[in-house]
């Protein structure tokens, strides 16, 4: 009995879909349908894949880009780090010699690659989309279950168009109601993980449900996605609607008879009555514009709220850790976060570096100039989104208020290209990891939302912008 | 891939939990094409000072710590960023076996593709253990993975668990890839059923 009857998930629906073989007490083989590529995590791939005499086995279902190394600043110039310049550079050999599509520095669609995946209809629902990159989890936004690999997985896919998985168990995460005006899917999504921990959603792949995720638009969905991994889970998903069908119409990769590929994508969404193995339900109304204050994702609370104190902390562990937090930040217990004065505002990464977040930020910046001291830099996500600001104006908003204007590429998420933060200085970043060093050594990072940003850069402190009077 | 039967070594604690990647590796060290040579640079931004001196408060740079293979910590080792270059940081350094009350996925999975045994225990038993590691200088752990026990020199003998297809494959050093492609039929087959040429 195959139990095909049996309400199910979307998940369930998709790895089912996807089973190639399948044993007891083994590790499934699931197929892959997208391999997404980029330069950091695919070098020893590709060289395991020489050293074996293997060739890659669907090289079409592989779509390479650059994003991580990539200078935002000018592209004609040769990039000055070697060791940059070295890894780029192996990227478009292997490509080559292994006839991979590679979206490179001066393609005009090159990007993020979880911009541009979903951009350019690379992403659809119901695929199985890997990357080695934990953000992967973006892709989920369009109903596909997408997640980060290592290297070594890099190559077993690449080989064999396949990868070794054990089954994860569903989570689904219901939000009621409606976020207010002036917060957004960072915010929920700042807010899950404060609330479900950064380890809520190991061993899960999370689905998001309910009135408040229905109602975000895909490139909310997008940020929503793009962090499950923050909370553990490998992979979040949002079941496809109207919304997802109206986006990827017309895309590049988007189906040719696309009627017919919506009819299917409308079998995905769970069935009534599917059996989730862990079930949350959170009110949207709850959800104030979020700022971290430690040294992960889940040391997060809101604008309005203070630093915490060591006593709120009963588990011992965790208060050492948020001990070592406050150190490193430079922060002491109790301090509102709306007395927290920045240094630099980073707008931009796979999170927050979309059309719409550039729209957000802009709609605050307008008429206003950066603060004093503070020096801000907005990095759009991908070539089709600076060109479709600079249509819309939103370059010049940005520049006259005394921001910066970049070419595209992870910038100061991880200050693995020239972009990063000097010692001490404090960066309101819409990125989405505050770890210790990520945006350069001993720099202190405070995540937040696109228009929390812009405001704590023409404010020099954080501020709510529930209360912003936009010009 | 090297195969892990039974080792035996010093222990390190590391008295930290959620240990994330980028503190691991941090990401100025992921430009290298190669999979070697990362044992230098791990744990680099806790483990040196600016000067490029160690740092005598990192944990990792106590003496009695010189040639650990066995590292303890606390949960949730590993978060963050997918990045195989941490287990290859850790194993490169000389680390063969990890234990925490908790780790993340996908490190988790990193660990195994390289012939390192993460193994993850009971809160209470990680808190044994540090307070065993701590009253012992010089302790030492046997981590034996075909009878899945853990030994010390003071009587413990405490057994563990490993999920059984991927303790076969650490005993036999197996490759990921050829085990797969020993059906490789298979995959072609669902590639026809799919219609994907």
């Amino acid at each position: 009995m195959t139990g095909e009857n049996r309400p199910r998930t979307m998940f369930e629906k998709i790895w089912d879909a996807h089973v190639v073989h399948a044993e007891e007490r083994r590790q499934t083989i699931l197929y892959i349908d997208l391999h997404l590529v980029h330069e950091v995590t695919s070098p020893q791939a590709f060289e395991g894949l020489r050293l074996a005499g293997r060739r890659v086995r669907r090289p079409e279902r592989a779509v390479a880009t650059v994003d991580h190394n990539v200078p935002t600043t000018d592209r004609s110039l040769p990039i000055v780090d070697p060791v940059s310049k070295q890894q780029i550079d192996t990227l478009r050999d292997n490509c080559r010699q292994f006839d991979v599509r590679l979206y490179d520095v001066d393609h005009e669609n090159q990007g993020i690659v979880h911009v541009i995946g979903p951009e350019l209809g690379l992403t659809q629902p119901g695929m199985t989309i890997v990357c080695g990159d934990s953000h992967t989890a973006t892709h989920g936004a369009l109903g596909a279950l997408a997640f980060g690999i290592g290297t070594s997985e890099v190559e077993h896919v690449l080989a064999t168009q396949t990868l070794l998985q054990y089954r994860p168990k569903t989570f689904q995460i219901r939000v009621d109601g409606r976020l207010a005006a002036g917060v957004g899917a960072k915010d929920l999504i700042l807010y899950l993980i404060g609330r479900i921990s950064t380890q809520g959603g190991t061993g899960y792949s999370i689905e998001y449900t309910g009135e408040a995720i229905r109602a975000l638009t895909m490139e909310g969905r997008m940020t929503v996605c793009n962090m499950s991994i923050e909370a553990g889970a490998r992979a979040g998903l949002i079941a496809p609607d109207d919304t997802t069908y109206e986006y990827l119409r017309g895309r590049p990769f988007a189906p040719e008879d696309f009627d017919a590929a919506v009819a299917a994508w409308r079998q995905l969404p769970s069935d009534d009555g599917a059996r989730y193995d862990r079930t949350e339900v959170f009110d949207a109304a709850d959800v104030a514009p979020q700022v971290t204050w430690g040294t992960n994702p889940g040391h997060v609370t809101g604008v309005d709220g203070r630093v915490p104190e060591l006593a709120d902390f009963p588990d011992d562990v965790d208060r050492a850790a948020a001990a070592k937090a406050l150190a490193y930040m430079g922060l002491e217990p109790g301090t509102p976060i709306r007395s927290i004065t920045i240094d630099r505002v980073f707008i931009g990464s796979c999170t927050n570096g979309r059309i719409e977040d550039l729209r957000e930020a802009a709609a605050v910046a307008r008429g206003y100039q950066v603060a004093d001291g503070v020096h801000a830099m907005v990095v759009p996500g991908s070539g089709p989104v600076k060109r479709e600001a600079e249509a819309e104006g939103l370059d010049q908003v940005f520049t006259q208020a005394g921001f910066e204007w970049r070419e595209p590429g992870c910038s100061m998420c991880l200050a693995m290209n020239p972009d990063k933060l000097e010692p001490g200085e404090r960066c309101a970043s819409t990125s989405n990891r505050n770890f210790e060093g990520r945006q350069g050594k001993d720099g202190r990072t405070h995540l937040v939302s696109p228009s929390m940003a812009a405001a704590a850069a023409v404010s020099g402190r954080f501020v709510d912008v529930r209360q912003w009077e936009y010009k | 891939m090297r195969a892990f039967t039974k080792h035996t070594g010093l222990v390190a604690l590391m008295d930290r939990s959620n240990v994330d990647t980028d503190q691991i590796i941090p990401k100025q060290f992921l430009k290298r094409i190669e999979r070697t040579g990362f044992g230098q640079f791990l744990f680099f931004d806790w483990r040196f000072q600016n000067d490029g001196s160690p740092n005598p408060d990192f944990e990792l740079n106590r003496p009695e710590y010189a040639g650990a293979s066995v590292l303890i910590a606390r949960r949730n080792f590993g978060c963050g960023s997918s990045r195989e270059h941490a287990p290859w940081a850790l194993d490169d350094y000389g680390f063969r076996v990890l234990i925490a009350p908790s780790f993340a996925d996908i490190f988790f999975n990193n660990c195994f593709k390289n012939g390192m045994l993460p193994i993850v225990m009971a809160e209470k038993t990680v808190d044994d253990l540090f307070a065993r590691a701590s009253a012992h200088p010089g302790y030492q752990l046997t981590v034996d993975l075909q009878s899945c026990t853990i030994a010390d020199e003071h009587g413990l003998s405490l057994p563990f668990q490993v999920d059984p297809f991927r303790r076969h494959c650490l005993l036999g050093g197996l490759d990921d890839i050829g085990l797969t492609l020993q059906h490789e039929e298979k995959i072609a087959a669902y590639e026809k059923a799919r219609g994907i040429a």
